[in-house]
């Protein structure tokens, strides 16, 4: 019977944690693309005083309303870093950094206020900032689902025009594409994939979810759509581990977890994703560095021969290692191949198809 | 006030300078997020030295978690340098990486003991004055006074004996290497305050209200000045005054107060951002409202100087007929007469206009142009 309950409760509680992985997966891409990776912070931190106020205004804690709470809040975070970087001289960044900052300060005199008050009822608000994947229920489950839904299917609505949006809005606005209006919508649809993983994440780390996908992702596709797809799986990856591992042990706070399983994600992607992926690239590094100077001690000897055709007892590893350096291990490679011999102990030249080699 | 209140409210104005004085380089530098990055890193930095040393408040403490904090910074330049993430997104994998790593070990092996994840992530200034220095059989005061006051006393010195560094590098990187500076130390020593003042505000303030001290005051003092030390002094001005401000809200609220004085800084912002004398938001719409205006009375004068002598003026210059031939609402063209008429550009007689000499120059003037 127990078990049976836990079931339940693991299988609610990792259905939440896809479908959040799932959307700020896929609309991470966008973000990360067009380098407002951060703007999921500022939004994230931003929806905090939202859950505050709509949860003082209705009394209620209904998963749809404190969402809605978030999102507006969120919304207008994003409004006023868009204001800012119009219509002063201060920058992006510290647009950025001023309204999470304050919002979520902000947010916290709102909670601390809602918490010293005398009834009881506002237990469980506080999971906002760290998120706690335990205290997901059905109705939870089926909002996240449902608004991850639309917002990833108003994604596949307007994909191609998403697209012009990301490589080259310029480009968009000159067939007559409404490219701010699409800002404002692909804004929208971050905003909804923040707040719908706040409760099992937290407004601290949401940010991670936005972006890490997206980066891992990055590494193994050029393709946008592949890209977006590969985000989502593995944003769902991370969050079904990150929540069962955290319910299934003592005292492993939900957001925590996923962040980091999500960053391990990263990290395999970084080192090992082909063609980008940094193992690769030192393997196919170290591979070029010893055919240039396999090329260089080849050259090398071919000048001595034509510019000393008188010498036949052939040349010297030291000699060939003034000119390129290191030439003994490259000379001993090159005979393997069968393009130098060795004359005497100390003393090589080139065989018919190392000449051959050495002149094309 | 007690003298508890009073202590709390001095080490408020404290975290706030000596957060606001690194901070503006670091708006400057557009290094911003920076902040964000360091401030939730180090929560990593506290609790593995937590684990060496054993308590939260050795100064072995501060320096190791400031490393960390400097490491936060290594780690994402290193990770940008692959050229595998852009910036932006290496700043957003590094930190919450770090932090959730520092969130978990305390969970699950200090929970409770000295370090608490709600203290750590949000500050309790309201406990400050509790924790005192005693030393030789004398009370110093509260431990965070003395920390945040050395600490403000570092940042104060390192940027008077770098003025010069800091100032070069921060407006103009290139010459700066072109006359033999390294901008490279220039930015790791900042780092290094930023990390420092971030590790002895955590306590007070908590993470993400470092960042609200460190940036918010000095972008509301970049809309009020054009000068360096100015934009210091009242990034420092505007910081202490969010300070003391948040504290009698969260006081009114009975709410957090680093919660408060974050939100102060906001308000502090939003009010440079309204009314800054020249760059605001209310000095620009009234700059335009003028401009307008002007326009049109030079409109009026060109308009009339066009038709003046001519057999049509007549008509032309007539003041109920000047909507039809300039297309302005009626009221507006009687606004602009009135105004014109103010200035001494035109003479209304009888319902018609006349160029004064003062409108006619000012006619031939702006057509000239």
């Amino acid at each position: 019977m127990l078990d049976l309950f836990d079931d339940y409760t693991l299988r609610t509680v990792a259905l939440g944690s896809a479908a959040l992985g799932i959307t700020s997966g896929a609309l991470g891409t966008f973000a990360v693309l067009r380098r407002q990776s951060l703007l999921g912070d500022a939004i994230s931190h931003a929806a905090l005083p939202g859950v505050a106020i709509a949860f003082l205004l209705t009394g209620s804690k209904a998963p749809l309303v404190l969402v809605a709470g978030a999102a507006l809040a969120g919304f207008l975070g994003t409004l006023l870093v868009m204001g800012i970087v119009r219509t002063t001289r201060v920058k992006y960044d510290s647009a950025l950094g001023i309204v999470l900052s304050v919002f979520f300060g902000f947010g916290l005199v709102l909670l601390t206020f809602i918490q010293r008050r005398p009834d009881a009822s506002q237990a469980g608000l506080d999971r906002f900032l760290f998120g706690q994947a335990a205290g997901l229920l059905r109705r939870d489950l089926v909002t996240m689902a449902i608004l991850g839904g639309i917002a990833l299917g108003v994604m596949l609505l307007v994909w191609k025009e998403l697209k012009l949006l990301a490589f080259d809005p310029d480009y968009g606005t000159s067939l007559g594409y409404p490219m701010r209006a699409l800002d404002v919508l692909l804004t929208s649809l971050l905003v909804v994939a923040i707040v719908i993983g706040l409760q099992t994440v937290g407004v601290v780390l949401m940010a991670a979810m936005v972006i890490a996908p997206a980066a891992a992702a990055r590494q193994w596709t050029d393709r946008l759509g592949l890209g977006a797809l590969l985000a989502a799986c593995f944003g769902a990856l991370a969050g079904i581990v990150g929540t069962v591992l955290s319910t299934e042990t003592e005292r492993l706070p939900t957001g925590p977890t996923i962040v980091l399983c999500v960053t391990a994600i990263v990290l395999v992607s970084l080192l090992a994703a082909g063609r980008r992926g940094l193992i690769w690239r030192e393997l196919r590094g170290r591979r070029d560095r010893r055919r240039l100077r396999l090329a260089a001690v080849l050259t090398d000897l071919y000048e001595l021969e034509r510019q000393h055709p008188e010498a036949h007892r052939g040349h010297s590893a030291a000699v060939l290692s003034v000119m390129s350096g290191g030439a003994q291990p490259s000379l001993e490679e090159l005979e393997r191949r069968g393009d130098v011999r060795r004359l005497g102990d100390d003393a090589w030249e080139l065989t018919e198809t190392g000449r051959e080699k050495a002149e094309t | 006030m007690t003298s508890g209140q009073i202590e709390i409210q001095l080490i408020a104005v404290v975290v706030a300078v000596a957060c606001a004085l690194p901070g503006t380089f670091l708006v400057l530098r557009r290094l911003s997020l920076v902040s964000d990055a360091i401030s939730h890193s180090i929560l990593l930095g506290i609790v593995l030295g937590f684990f060496v040393v054993g308590s939260v408040n050795s100064p072995l403490l501060l320096v190791g978690a400031a490393l960390v904090g400097l490491a936060t910074v290594v780690f994402v330049q290193l990770l940008q340098r692959t050229g595998l993430v852009k910036e932006d997104a290496a700043i957003g994998l590094v930190f919450p990486a770090l932090f959730s790593i520092g969130v978990i070990l305390i969970s699950r092996y200090a929970d409770g003991v000295h370090l608490d994840i709600d203290a750590v992530l949000l500050g309790e200034l309201a406990f400050a004055p509790f924790d005192r220095i005693e030393f030789w059989g004398w009370d110093w005061g509260p431990t965070a006074l003395v920390v945040m006051s050395v600490i403000l006393a570092i940042n104060i010195g390192a940027i008077a004996i770098f003025w010069k560094e800091l100032k070069l590098s921060t407006f103009d990187p290139a010459l700066a290497v072109a006359l033999g500076f390294t901008p490279a130390l220039v930015q790791y020593a900042l780092m290094g305050l930023v990390s420092l003042t971030a590790v002895g505000a955590f306590d007070a303030v908590g993470s993400i209200l470092v960042v609200a001290l460190m940036i918010a005051p000095p972008a509301a003092a970049y809309l009020l000045t054009d000068s360096l030390p100015r934009l210091l002094l009242l990034a420092a001005a505007i910081g202490a005054a969010s300070a003391l401000a948040g504290y009698w809200l969260a006081y009114a609220l009975d709410a957090s107060i680093a919660g408060a004085m974050a939100s102060m800084t906001g308000v502090a912002f939003l009010l440079a951002w309204l009314f800054a004398p020249g760059r605001g938001l209310l000095a620009a719409a009234r700059r335009r409202a003028r401009q307008k205006l002007e326009f049109a009375q030079t409109m009026l004068a060109i308009h009339l100087a066009n038709h003046e002598g001519l057999p049509e003026a007549e008509e032309e210059s007539r003041i109920d007929h000047l909507d039809r031939h300039l297309r302005w609402p009626p009221e507006f063209a009687q606004r602009i007469v009135r105004l014109a008429h103010r200035r001494g550009l035109v003479e209304a007689d009888a319902g018609r206009l006349t160029l004064t000499q003062a409108g006619r120059e000012l006619a031939a003037d702006a057509l000239a142009r």
